[in-house]
């Protein structure tokens, strides 16, 4: 089981290439979303009367700016919706208030769903050239995607093994995913925003693997040699490639839960507009509703989850074949188990009320941070009987 | 816990509020069969309980979230008992989704100490280690369980409590579930064409006729439909026609399955400690064991297991072999044995590798370690042999350098003096399958594989202590009572250690023993250690973690949503049809669902030939009509997406 030198090279060089045009393409998604202005009500007005959805969907920052008149807004709608005669009833008024705050709330979240399946284009004004930047910056992602995905396929040729025998190996794999849950995710909403949110993280990752954690490729010890432990690499790969996704949009949607926080507060007059307010600028204003980052993070989640617990159950399944127990508590065991009651804790949260919102995405980070720990801390620091722990 | 199919605001979906109850007069009875959760209780949901007055009239039932399956029939006698009002409010606390949520927490919390801590039942020697470096934490520690969390009272704790936690709130969520699957879907509301994506149009047909229709559309696209009776009467008085329609029901079947396969996981991983057991055993080439008690150098075993009745197999070692990389990192590891898998059976011939057990039943034989066993044989002065016998030696390194103890307590040498002390005879010796002389190191190893076997050795005469009755570790020698010994060897005479070469046939003995003996170490076997385990619940542990994942895959793709139709009559003896639909999560393709039932329903309400319909936009509250499009029947979502996707041809 030789190593092939040559192609370990051109794997290397493939690696190399595909972060460089990475990194290309995340300047070519900073540009774009730099670029880009937000759409404000005027610009809104400006639009066509053709053009219903622009003036439509601008309204969930409006919804934002000027909740008290919404409200308003939505109570009539709750009153039509409730056929008229709720509102004769005296005693109903403020149980058409309160309907009229759920109503407004479907019509904020139809909207988020809106955006991020239509995009936030709405929202955000792209100039024609940044939108050109933004574009090629796809056309770099999916290059780079390629050049990456040959450097893992050739790493696989030269080792003559599937190529995930160890950490370099498997945080490349790792990035892989990510890049791949980005253009998947890309082939159905308009998430191009998201491009250099996932690029960054993508390579200093890579940065890192590249550095730090190469090794050359060599054979497998044999207790990695089953087959049960490749499906269980495989499912841990790519539900982490996702969950990076999912860390990725929380921390976007903590930062614009904020944003919209302080937008009511200064919309009641309780707080003064910070001057990236005033310029309706902010990287922050230019993400779609938090309410479509919350429901994308969701999404992500809910994909890679089962995986996730595919990949514990193959993992078991593997222990048992390897050492005779199938459960060991073994650190790598027990951190896989962390991560997964955090993910499930997370998915209870969404459907817990006053759990919802920030909280959940707060667990969803600390499941996230689980997850690394499980990946790096456990392999570096502590050791179990994982005989790949310790690089 | 909210199991809630219906009116529980939330569900995991990305869109809880998408959730709402039909705004209008059918809160009653959707919130009747909806279990309620937590949320209403807590007043902090976003409030998608259509009617307070509603969940008021389900007092505690409601509040308790879960717990109503147990609690909501004697809900209004609970303030009489005290007691059992506070025993039945801590149970709906206990079975409440937060305290899920809580405990969830609390048992990764729980766990990391686990990871941080060495762990007996993993290693057992770190721990001896840990305690002996950290004189005041450890012992604190090791009170707190802190070196057998997973044993720990405090962890057993928390994941029963959760499980009581589950349970509790399983066996009401099924109980819903199997009633939901048996009644029809919540009524309509009073006019379902103003819910987001509804429309209307007129219908020649007149409303019986035309719900009838729309019944066997929705039925067509395997909904759950069904339409109210022919007399049946809406609150005002008028005549109900209309059509209530439901799909999805999988996902709560799944999430279900999955929490009950959950608890069916715990079950088995916990009787299989109580009924497994692990032994682990060396077997020198050419030798073998018996699957008894006495086999085992160490065995552990659950609670119920009759160690006097274990699976009577039995296994012969007749090849052991391994292989390495030219670096020395091993490659493969097999071992050929022979084996009876029962008593008086016959024997069969197998191969057993790292990750491939020969497996017996629900008893299973892991190859786990190996090494290196000398031979030994002593010799009289007359050249009679006293003694011999394969001495497994313990590795210490990647490159096998290992530790031999050979202890022989019956050499045939008198016992000294009025005591009768013993003589017996001892070696302690340093193995080494690819002997090379280091400069600084001395005799080392450089290949894993017995290339070129050495063996550096010192003798010990003198009293063993192994008679006493006191259990001896075998691979260590204790030599207080003992006196080391002058040999004569290869490396000349009168010297304490020796250095073998078991190749060579002319420098592999030591002579100038007690008594003219002379020990000669002959050859090499290698060893195989096994390790037997028994857990015969594993079976049940695999299935129960099949139904984990396509429990868990049904209830976090499918969604759950409703469609419902109402006619009323119009002018002429036709109707005006109203469609609408609500989804748990928008986003998800329901606009254009919807969409497409809508065409379906208004085809199936609008024969062919009857003439174009005028539509009514009846949605038309906000958008100013703009959602009238080509036959008046396109949903406003859908064409807000129109508009959407139009805008982004115009962008991109
Ligand atoms: C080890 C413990 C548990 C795990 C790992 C777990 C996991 C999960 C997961 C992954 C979901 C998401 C499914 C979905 O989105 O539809 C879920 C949903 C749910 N779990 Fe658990 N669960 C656990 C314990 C419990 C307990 C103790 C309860 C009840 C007291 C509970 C009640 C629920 C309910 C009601 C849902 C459905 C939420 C909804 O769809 O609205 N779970 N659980």
């Amino acid at each position: 089981m030789a190593v092939n030198e040559g192609v370990s090279s051109l794997s290397d060089h493939l690696f190399g290439s595909g972060m460089a045009v990475y990194a290309a393409a995340m300047l070519g998604y900073a540009a774009e979303f730099a670029f880009s202005r937000l759409g404000t009500r005027g610009a809104a007005a400006q639009a066509t009367d053709a053009d219903a959805a622009a003036a439509e969907v601008p309204a969930a920052r409006v919804g934002a700016d000027q909740p008290a008149v919404l409200v308003g807004v939505g109570g009539a709608a709750a009153s039509e919706a409730l056929g008229g005669d709720a509102v004769a009833d005296p005693d109903a008024s403020a149980l058409a208030a309160a309907r009229a705050r759920e109503i407004e709330a479907v019509r904020q979240r139809d909207r988020a769903a809106h955006s991020l399946a239509g995009g936030n284009d709405g929202d955000v004004q792209v100039p024609v050239r940044a939108r050109w930047v933004g574009r090629v910056a796809v056309i770099l992602t999916v290059l780079g995607w390629a050049l990456h995905l040959s450097s893992v396929v050739t790493r696989g040729i030269a080792a003559d093994r599937v190529p995930w025998g160890n950490m370099y190996e498997y945080s490349s794999m790792i990035c892989l995913i990510a890049v791949t849950t980005f253009l998947g995710l890309l082939t159905r909403h308009n998430v191009r925003w998201l491009g250099v949110f996932v690029m960054v993280p993508v390579v200093l990752y890579l940065g890192f693997a590249g550095t730090v954690l190469y090794v050359a490729p060599g054979p497998l010890v044999p207790a990695l040699n089953s087959y049960w432990l490749k499906i269980h690499v495989v499912g841990a790969i790519v539900s982490s490639g996702v969950f990076l996704v999912s860390a990725v949009t929380t921390l976007l949607f903590l930062l614009k839960e904020r944003w919209e926080n302080r937008l009511a507060e200064v919309a009641a007059g309780r707080a003064e507009a910070s001057r990236a307010m005033q310029n309706r600028g902010g990287i922050v204003m230019r993400l779609p509703s938090s309410a479509a980052l919350d429901a994308l993070t969701y999404r992500v989640i809910a994909f890679a989850f089962p995986i996730w617990t595919f990949a514990i159950i193959a993992g078991a399944i593997w222990a048992e074949a390897a050492w005779g127990r199938y459960w060991g508590w073994d650190p790598k065991e027990t951190w896989s188990f962390i991560t997964w009651v955090c993910y499930a804790a997370y998915l209870h949260a969404r459907a817990t009320a006053g759990w919802r919102g920030r909280r959940a995405a707060a667990i969803s980070l600390v499941a996230f941070t689980a997850l690394f720990v499980d990946y790096y801390l456990v392999n570096l620091v502590i050791t179990g009987l994982h005989s790949y722990a310790g690089v | 816990m909210t199991s809630s199919t219906q009116s529980s605001t939330t569900s995991l979906d990305a869109d809880p509020p998408a959730d709402v109850d039909p705004p209008a007069d059918v809160d009653a009875p959707v919130d009747a069969d909806a279990p309620g959760g937590a949320e209403q209780a807590d007043g902090a949901s976003v409030g998608f309980d259509p009617d307070p007055a509603a969940s008021r009239r389900l007092p505690d039932g409601h509040a308790g979230g879960g717990a109503r399956g147990s609690g909501g029939a004697s809900a209004s006698g609970l303030g009489r008992n005290p007691a059992l009002a506070l025993a039945i409010r801590s149970w709906r606390q206990l079975t409440s989704m937060r305290t899920a949520l809580l405990l969830l927490f609390l048992l990764a919390l729980a766990a990391v100490p686990g990871s941080l801590l060495p762990q007996r039942n993993i290693n057992p020697m770190r721990v001896e280690q840990y305690l002996s470096d950290h004189q005041t934490v450890g012992p604190l520690l090791d009170r707190l369980s802190g070196f057998d969390v997973f044993a720990a009272p405090w962890f057993a704790a928390i994941y029963l409590l959760l499980f009581i936690s589950l349970i509790g709130c399983l066996s009401s969520r099924i109980r819903w579930h199997a009633r939901a699957l048996f009644t029809a879907p919540p009524k309509a509301p009073a006019r379902p064409g103003r819910l987001p994506g509804g429309s209307a149009w007129e219908s020649p047909l007149p409303p019986a006729e035309a719900t009838a229709a729309a019944r066997t559309a929705l039925r067509g696209r395997r909904f759950r439909a069904s339409a109210t009776a022919t007399d049946a009467r809406r609150p005002d008085g008028t005549p109900d026609h209309s059509v209530a329609a439901e799909k999805g029901y999988l996902r709560e079947t799944g999430n279900l399955v999955f929490h009950v396969a959950l608890v069916g996981l715990l079950a088995a991983v916990g009787f299989g400690s109580w009924f497994g057991y692990s032994g682990t055993t060396l077997v020198v080439t050419g030798d073998g064991f018996a699957n008894t008690l006495i086999s085992y150098d160490q065995f552990t075993g659950g609670k119920l297991v009759n160690t006097a009745k274990l699976r009577p197999f039995s296994l012969t070692l007749d090849r052991f072999a391994a292989t390495y990389e030219p670096n020395g990192e091993p490659a493969d590891f097999r071992a050929d044995v022979t084996y009876a898998p029962d008593l008086d059976t016959p024997t069969r011939q197998a191969t057993v590798r790292v990750n491939h057990p020969l497996v017996l039943g629900d008893t299973k034989v892991y190859l786990i370690g190996h090494g290196y066993a000398p031979h030994f044989v002593l010799r009289d002065a007359r050249g009679r042999t006293v003694w011999q016998g394969n001495v497994p030696c313990t590795p210490r390194d990647g490159m096998f350098t290992s530790t031999c103890t050979v202890k022989i307590p019956d050499a045939g040498l008198p016992p000294l003096g009025a005591q009768r002390v013993p003589q017996q005879l001892a070696f302690s010796g340093v193995f080494t399958p690819t002997t090379r002389l280091d400069p600084t190191h001395g005799y080392v190893s450089i290949y894993p594989a017995a290339r070129a076997p050495g063996l550096t050795i010192t003798g010990f005469v003198g009293n063993l202590h192994v008679d006493e009755g006191i259990p001896q570790n075998v691979y260590t020698v204790n030599t207080k009572d003992m006196r080391q010994l002058t040999l004569s060897g290869p490396a000349g005479a009168g010297r304490t250690a020796q250095v073998l070469a078991l190749d060579n046939p002319g420098q592999r003995t030591l002579t100038g023993l007690p008594a003219g003996m002379r020990l000669e170490a002959d050859s090499v076997a290698e060893f195989a250690t096994f390790q037997v385990k028994s857990d015969p619940f594993k079976g049940e542990a695999l299935l129960f973690s099949v139904l984990i994942i396509l429990g868990l895959i049904a209830s976090l793709r499918v969604r759950r949503r409703r469609v419902w139709v109402r006619a009323t009559p119009a002018a002429g003896g036709g109707s005006t049809v109203e469609i609408g639909g609500l989804s748990r999560s928008h986003g998800d393709g329901f606009a254009a669902e919807l969409g497409q039932l809508t065409t379906l329903v208004r085809d199936a309400t609008v024969p062919v030939g009857a003439g174009p319909s005028t539509a009514t936009d009846v949605t038309g509250t906000e958008d100013g009509g703009a959602a009238t499009a080509p036959r008046g029947t396109q949903p406003r979502a859908a064409a807000a997406d129109g508009a959407a996707s139009r805008e982004s041809e115009r962008e991109h």
